[in-house]
């Protein structure tokens, strides 16, 4: 035996050592080992520092509920990841492991002065000391001062400050049967069920080995069935993978780790991987988590479960200490006492909660082995600073105190209070539990409606007698019970006291009590402590357990890392970004892009495109963008409208159907005509505008805004599914087969006549507002004469996969007519001198039709229309509407702020009611002058009046004009 | 093999040839008319795809029934204009609606032993062949885009994907391969 570890025996790996280090001190350990085993076979208890007191704390179990031994493991290269529990990290070489929450270090810790004044730091301490109105200073100095110092001292492992340099990736999984947990009963579930070829099987279990307990006691048998499960192909085996999420309908989150126990892993592989499962069935074979007693001083370094002990001996060949005290409420701990004596410890006594110890059977076995036992005896207190070093005993008195009965020295303690069923995920699938007064726990009763899930095996609260304990709360003591620290809660620091404090101020509902004082609440989630709360605070209320109520367990069960919910959704992948089939083009060609919806679109092009937009500044924007409305008013400008919502409506009843949902009369519209058209919600106010083309009798093109192309088809799927299924009309969505050229500007007809082919372009046959189809440059196209700029100006719509290639000659074209492209900043600019509104930057979701002056839209005689009845109600018939106008600064460079508030009177003092605001702003290089839309109050009846704008240091006056700036009579339009 | 994506012997991306496509949406009465006139019967069953010919070649039809009233029909790009105007011929005296959507999607074929399960990184949907056999077609996601999947064989998937999101789809499918290799 070198240190602690044996010779012989347990699932390690003798041939091969692993170095690893913590806090900066070489150690060795095995293959097979985690890093609490290899810690103790290295003499090491003492971990880490506790949360509250920073009271020196050891490793206290074997597995995921381990509330002490919290650690960062730091792979390098910003791989670190704080609070990982010391016995599910995996030995690997090289591994480098730091303590937590101590400064300077962890055998000397200053913070263990907050252990000294225990006393002002009990339950409700952060309520009663900062929150109160008798605290001076109040929030500011809270905020500044005592919170960031206070998170400083009672935290955990820091989170790290950099990107994450893993990957996670994520897989979706049905079976029919889903087990989880690997121990004896999960095993032989899994081994039943896939004995049905048919039947896909998934076994997960939170370890590197399956076999559980049976790794400790029987691991040959668990090789045995692993390898028969390993051997059928209906069966997925996930080992290192926690489920730790179930939702309903049989879904469970697992996160399997894949990389952590690696010494060099490939950094091209996913680090975890979250499997989504939806099963048939959940067999929940979780096991049972041993309770801690509640005793004096119960948090030394050296004190642990006993099957925790009897697990680091038997399954890594490690003796946790050679002199041992066994507080037993239950006879597992004998097992654990004998299986250590074997091994060559000092058994010195074994202190039985109860008066006569089991069937008094495991007691002669004991005394058989020269072990004495000490029946009602319990432990008063401990001595020992960075590890226990001895401890007194006490005598249960039938009052429920007890008197000292002496003491012993020991190096090591180990308790069992009874075993408690891991219900978690049956409990977060919201399943019926049902309190066992024998076991001292509760136990899963019925499934709630919905959920296929089995408990078995331990975790159904189906165990042997041995494991079987009623013995909840804290431990008789000798003199006042709140003189001392009796751990209930390690990882939070609550104490039998505190719990006991917080009942005696009136906190009974164990949600209350859980609350204030912290108790369950820590990254362990209560796994040690909950039924140890429970039991003190029912002894303190006296009341049965079950009347004092259960806290709900929530996913995750246990920690799980963000970027495993993250999965590959980062950096370019996460979200998606829609490029137009000009993008590329655009961007060869000096184009800064903007998003709209997920779209990249142009937004202006920059002559000589710098490396950095930004550094270009504000002036080169406004230069190019002058001079893309210049090309567009003086030759001709093409612009990338691909991104229009773009429907095809097709059937008998196509022309019924829009006359229902639009606001204009559609059905008068002759085929090749457009018509622009207003989209309302059932209130009357305008949520959509577009071009409604007639195509033939029973086809339309229709066009959407580019934000609400998917918000009008799904309205208009709801309406056809629902409000008028016995219409024949079905829509489809074109947007992404149709790319759109814009050619707007007085030479825009010259620069494609002779690419058109079968469409006469002249005014009389294909006028303002018409639609044609035909062919440009010999491709399939529907050509719109259209304009958002007040332009003579064409649509281009040809199939998407062909647009580049046109694109690039017309552009071509349009250099040498001085023209060439412009982005959606030039095309705002020019359809706001012509008063065009955009809908949800000059409409916010309250504007009418008349609001924006457009009535002249809706079809009078029309019985009805989607918003028709909306617009009857009297707010919007009533007068003082808001309505659109144009305002112009008295100063003609003045640009307005988009959302600047308008008042009537100059001197207006702060809080006076705002007339309206101003929606669009641009400057008008064609006008020479700065131009806004705002919508104003009775808006229409103050033009020619002046009101004004208050900003933060001046006051703006401005003129109300209309709503239409450039070509009032539309001749260019006309042209 | 498709840009951006590195085969594997598990698996591989293959960009579909240029195609046409159509939504066909019409009452189950005019089925039997479409198919006569497609040359290709529509299925009947919900969310099952019919060929025939190979991938692009002339006479090549595809039919999927992915709605209660609507079909897609898939064929060689150069054939599109013709068996657009067949089908509005067949179907003249029932309503429908027929609109070409040839352009809207770009095709890909993932195939291989390790396909379903490369999928299934994105897809929840359960690709297994008794719950989704060879014939099988339906739209899904794959993480965060849409897309149809039709199985064409045990180890072959036909996807279609909005032609603005394909680059943001195979992205996502490349960072997904390095959990499948």
């Amino acid at each position: 035996m070198t240190g602690f570890r044996m010779a012989a025996g347990g699932r390690i790996d003798r041939s091969k050592p692993l170095r690893f280090t913590f806090d900066g001190r070489q150690m060795h350990g095995h293959a097979g080992d985690t890093l609490a085993s290899a810690l103790l076979a290295n003499g090491i208890h003492l971990v880490g520092r506790s949360f509250k007191y920073h009271r020196p704390r050891g490793i206290v179990s074997a597995g995921a509920e381990e509330p002490n031994a919290l650690v960062t493991i730091d792979r390098g290269g910003g791989r670190e990841t704080p609070n990982l529990r010391a016995t599910q990290v995996e030995l690997y070489e090289g591994l480098v492991a730091r303590s937590q929450n101590r400064f300077p270090g962890l055998r000397f810790d200053i913070g263990g002065i907050n252990n000294a004044f225990s006393r002002f730091l009990g339950a409700g301490f952060y309520y009663k000391t900062f929150m109160g109105p008798r605290f001076a200073g109040g929030a500011k100095l809270w905020a500044r001062l005592f919170e960031p110092a206070i998170r400083r001292a009672a935290g955990l492992g820091k989170a790290p400050a950099g990107p994450d340099p893993d990957r996670y990736s994520n897989r979706f999984a049905h079976c029919e049967v889903l087990v989880i947990g690997g121990g004896e009963a999960g095993l032989a579930e899994a081994l039943r069920r896939s004995e049905d070829p048919a039947c896909r099987v998934i076994l997960c279990d939170e370890q590197a080995e399956f076999g559980g307990w049976m790794l400790v006691e029987a691991p040959e048998r668990a090789d045995e069935m692993v390898e028969a499960l390993s051997a059928r192909p209906n069966v997925t085996m996930l080992r290192r993978s926690q489920a730790f999420g179930a939702y309903a309908q049989n879904f469970v989150a697992i996160a399997e780790q894949l990389s952590d126990a690696q010494a060099l892993p490939d950094p091209d592989r996913p680090r975890e991987r979250l499997w989504q499962v939806r099963a048939g069935e959940v067999v929940l074979a979780s096991g049972a988590i041993e309770r801690p007693l509640v005793f004096p001083d119960n948090d030394r370094p050296g004190i642990l479960l006993a099957g925790a002990a009897e697990t680091y001996l038997r399954r890594y060949g490690v003796l946790p200490g050679r002199k041992i005290v066994v507080l037993a409420a239950c006879d597992t701990a004998y097992g654990a006492a004998f299986a250590l004596q074997d091994a060559g410890a000092e058994i010195v006594a074994i202190a039985e909660t109860r008066a006569a110890p089991g069937a008094g059977e495991i007691a002669a076995r004991a005394l058989a082995r020269g072990i004495p036992v000490l029946p009602g005896t319990t432990i008063l207190g401990t001595t020992g600073h960075l590890r226990v070093s001895g401890v007194q005993l006490g005598r249960i008195r039938p009052d429920g105190t007890a008197e000292p009965s002496g003491g012993f020295t020991a190096d090591t303690i180990l308790m069992s209070g009874g075993w408690t069923p891991s219900i978690h995920l049956f409990s977060q699938t919201k399943g019926k539990l049902r309190w066992e007064e024998g076991l001292g726990a509760y136990v899963p009763a019925a499934p709630a409606p919905g959920q296929t899930i089995r408990v078995i095996g331990a975790a159904s609260g189906e165990m042997p007698a041995g494991m079987r304990s009623p013995s909840i709360g804290a431990l008789p003591v000798a003199g006042s019970p709140d003189r001392v620290k009796a751990f209930v809660d390690f990882q939070n620091d609550v104490t039998a006291r505190d719990l006991r404090l917080a009942t005696r101020e009136g906190f009974r509902s164990i949600e209350h009590v859980k609350r204030y004082t912290t108790t369950g609440m820590a990254t362990d989630q209560g796994k040690t402590s909950n039924l140890n709360t429970l039991g003190i605070v029912a002894a303190e209320t006296g009341r049965a357990v079950p009347e004092i109520g259960l806290t709900t367990f929530r996913a995750p069960y246990t920690p799980v890392t963000f970027g495993l919910f993250a999965g590959q959704a980062r950096g370019d992948l996460f979200e998606p970004v829609r490029r137009t089939p000009m993008h590329d083009w655009a961007e060869r060609n000096g184009a800064v892009f903007e998003d709209v919806g997920s779209w990249k679109r142009a937004h202006y092009f920059l002559p000589r495109r710098p490396v950095d937009p930004a550094a270009a500044g504000h002036g080169a924007m406004h230069d190019a963008v002058k001079a893309e409305c210049r090309r567009v008013r003086e030759a001709v400008g093409l612009f990338d409208a691909s991104t229009l919502g773009k429907i095809e409506l097709v059937g008998p009843d196509a022309a019924e159907f829009l006359e229902r949902a639009y606001v204009n009369p559609v059905r008068s519209l002759g085929i090749g005509r457009c018509r622009y058209a207003l989209l309302l919600n059932e209130a009357g106010f305008i949520i959509d505008d577009g071009i409604i083309a007639r195509l033939a009798e029973d086809r339309f093109h229709l066009t959407t805004t580019t934000g609400g192309a998917a918000r009008v088809f799904g309205m208009f799927e709801d309406y056809l599914q629902t409000e008028w299924p016995d219409l024949k009309v079905w829509q489809t969505s074109v947007t992404e087969h149709w790319a759109v050229i814009a050619v707007q500007g007085p030479r825009a007809r010259e620069i494609i006549a002779d690419l058109v082919e079968g469409i006469d372009l002249s005014n009389a046959a294909f006028p303002h507002m018409a639609v044609r189809e035909g062919r440009i440059a010999g491709l399939p196209c529907r050509l719109f004469r259209v304009s958002f700029t007040g332009e003579l100006g064409y649509e281009i719509n040809i199939p998407a996969g062909l647009a580049l290639p046109l694109w690039e000659q017309l552009a071509e074209r349009a250099a040498e007519f001085g023209g060439g492209p412009y982005g959606t900043e030039a095309m705002h600019v020019l359809r706001a001198e012509k008063g065009y509104i955009i809908v949800g930057q000059d409409t916010d979701g309250t504007m009418t039709p008349e609001d924006m002056g457009l009535g002249w839209a809706i079809g009078k005689k029309k019985p009805d229309f989607i918003g028709k009845r909306g617009l009857m109600r009297p707010d919007l018939t009533a007068s003082g509407r808001k309505q659109l106008v144009g305002l112009v600064a008295e100063d003609p460079a003045r640009v307005l702020e988009e959302g600047a508030q308008i008042v009537a009177d100059s001197l207006a003092p702060a809080g006076t009611h705002a007339l309206g605001h101003v929606t669009s702003a641009y400057f008008s290089a064609s006008l020479g002058q700065g131009i806004a839309l705002a919508v104003v109050e009775d808006g229409r009846n103050r033009i020619g009046q002046t009101l004004h704008i208050p900003m933060e240091r001046e006051t703006i006056a401005v003129r109300v004009v209309a709503p239409l700036f450039l070509d009032p009579e539309g001749g260019r339009l006309h042209g | 093999m498709a840009e951006g994506f590195a085969d594997t012997p598990r698996f591989r991306l293959i960009d579909a040839p240029p195609l046409a496509r159509f939504v066909l949406r019409a009452p189950e009465a005019a089925r039997k008319a479409a198919g006569k006139a497609y040359g290709l019967a529509l299925p009947e069953m919900l969310n099952r795809g019919a060929s025939i010919g190979e991938r692009g070649k002339p006479g090549a039809r595809v039919a999927l029934h992915l709605g209660p009233d609507e079909w897609w029909l898939i064929v060689p790009e150069a054939e599109g204009p013709e068996v657009f105007g067949a089908l509005e011929k067949a179907l003249a005296a029932h309503p429908h609606s027929l609109v070409e959507i040839s352009h809207r999607q770009v095709g890909y074929v993932l195939e291989g032993e390790g396909a379903a399960s490369l999928l299934n990184a994105g897809c929840p949907l359960d690709l297994s062949e008794t719950a989704f056999p060879p014939g099988m077609a339906t739209r899904s996601l794959f993480h965060r885009v849409g897309l149809m999947i039709w199985r064409m064989a045990p180890a072959t998937f036909r996807l279609e994907i909005d032609r603005s999101l394909a680059p943001y789809f195979v992205a996502s499918l490349a960072e997904s391969a390095r959990d499948h290799n």
